[in-house]
């Protein structure tokens, strides 16, 4: 049965109506048209699907849309600040993290996430905070790179 | 891939209406908490409730308090709860290695213990530590609450002593007498995020008394009572650790999977055990590796 559920989706109030089967993450893309998670193994192994709920990181494959009732939620599209890239975003850029950049999403909300609670990481703690956001192009060096850059601060335009 | 069951949801305002909710559905309405493991089985088509209980609406379910040293994890309480918890650290710091180990930080945010050993699935990680720490699982129903020893909770695969109707309301943890010394050690293809191809908890106590269990070995976690015998009231000499390491054989009962062949599991257990021992008691001494260093 359809029941009217609502969620602040980055800082907006959506009203919509969802089955208790609907997932979050199909109900993002596909009923709010929230698109920067995305649908990869839907079983909590790669965090393509993260988004923020209630301030933590989530994958929104393993969340039924009718638990969020209620519920704060933020992706990508809600990090700007004043419509400007994050210097943690300028810095993916910057040191070319990405390559297809289906991992992105995830992994700009992972590293916040990470970055807000240690802001003087180890290369190993990167690694170990960033292990569920999986990257099927780059191998990770350049995100790890950009990551620790963002802890030190370093905002100049790093050479490629 | 959609859910393609079709169920009710019913989102709880107390545990206690939860338990009349459950005990009117029957045996075809499932607890949901933080549901890393319970959504997927859905999608998998591999569990197909009638009727889906959230209890996250219930307020107080992620505390976690010792009281008359008794340590009280709350049914909600996350992995990452356990990490970042200030008492954990402070009296059972084991909780928090075995929760670092647990999938990946995204899932740690909403995986809860309680559900952990609710799934109980034989790799869980949850199941040694609490099996050293001699936890009891408390439960509601509508006859009233009951506690059960970790010891008797996993019953197989997937299956435990917890009836369709019941809520777990909290694991409850005697806080250890004396010094005393944790590990928990994982083995996995890979760090970060893999589920466990063997896992070995060990307590090291004053008066050289040993409490070890395994996971992923077996159908279910299990206390290995002969190891213990075995190392009872002993110094850990290279020749006690030797004696401890052959008994491994009969405790365990590993399996060929996707993930490990057996016998790499039961040798992998010989060196975790090894390893674990060693570790376990100079924690307890004081001199040992900090917690969440990797061991294997
Ligand atoms: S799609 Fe959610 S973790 Fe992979
Ligand atoms: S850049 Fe393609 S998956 Fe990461």
């Amino acid at each position: 049965m359809k029941t009217p559920i609502t969620i602040t989706v980055n800082g907006e109030a959506r009203l919509i109506d969802v089955e208790p089967s609907d997932v979050l993450l199909d109900v993002l893309r596909t009923g709010l048209g929230v698109k920067s998670p995305k649908i990869g193994c839907e079983r909590g192994d790669c965090g393509t699907c993260t988004i923020m709920l209630d301030g933590r990181t989530a994958r929104s494959c393993l969340v039924l849309a009718i638990e969020t009732d209620g519920h704060e939620v933020l992706t990508v599209e809600g990090v700007l600040q004043n419509g400007e890239l994050t210097e943690l975003q300028d810095l993916f850029i910057a040191m070319n993290s990405f390559q297809c950049g289906f991992c992105a999403p995830g992994i700009v909300l992972a590293a916040r996430e990470f970055l807000a609670a240690n802001p003087d990481p180890s290369r190993y703690d990167v690694q170990h905070a960033l292990a569920g956001n999986l990257c099927r192009c780059t191998g990770y060096e350049p995100i790890i790179d950009a990551v620790l850059a963002a802890a030190r601060g370093i905002t100049e335009e790093v050479p490629a | 891939m959609a859910i393609a069951h079709e169920f009710a949801y019913h989102r709880a305002a107390s545990l206690h209406e939860a338990v009349e909710v459950l005990t009117r559905a029957g045996p075809g309405a499932w607890v949901l908490a933080g549901g890393t493991d319970l959504v997927p089985w859905l999608r998998d088509d591999a569990v197909h409730p009638e009727l889906v209980v959230d209890i996250k609406g219930v307020p107080g379910l992620s505390d976690i308090t010792v009281e008359d040293r008794v340590l009280r994890l709350g049914p909600l309480v996350t992995f990452t709860e356990l990490i970042e918890s200030k008492l954990i650290e402070d009296h059972l710091p084991l909780l928090a290695e075995m929760a670092e180990t647990v999938a990946s930080h995204g899932v740690r945010n909403r995986a809860s213990i309680v559900g952990n050993i609710c799934s109980a699935v034989p790799s869980c990680d949850s199941g040694p530590a609490l099996l050293v720490l001699e936890a009891d699982i408390e439960m509601l129903s509508a006859e009233g609450t009951r506690s059960v020893p970790i010891t008797g909770w996993f019953t197989g695969p997937r299956a435990t002593v917890r009836r369709p109707e019941e809520v777990v309301t909290g694991i409850t943890i005697p806080l250890p007498e004396g010094e005393h010394g944790g590990v928990y050690l994982k083995l996995q293809r890979y760090e970060g995020e893999d589920l466990s191809q063997a896992g070995v908890a060990i307590l090291a106590l004053e008066g050289n008394r040993y409490r070890v269990a395994f996971g992923a070995v077996g159908p279910v976690p299990s206390r290995a009572p002969s190891i213990e015998a075995h190392l009872e009231g002993i110094d850990l000499t290279a020749e006690a650790i030797a004696g401890a390491k052959a008994l491994v054989g009969d405790e365990i009962s590993p399996i060929t999977d996707m993930r490990a062949t057996k016998e790499y599991r039961a040798r992998m257990c010989e060196v975790m055990l090894g390893r674990g021992l060693e570790a376990a008691v100079s924690r307890r001494d004081g001199t040992g590796p900090a917690y969440g260093t990797r061991l294997v």
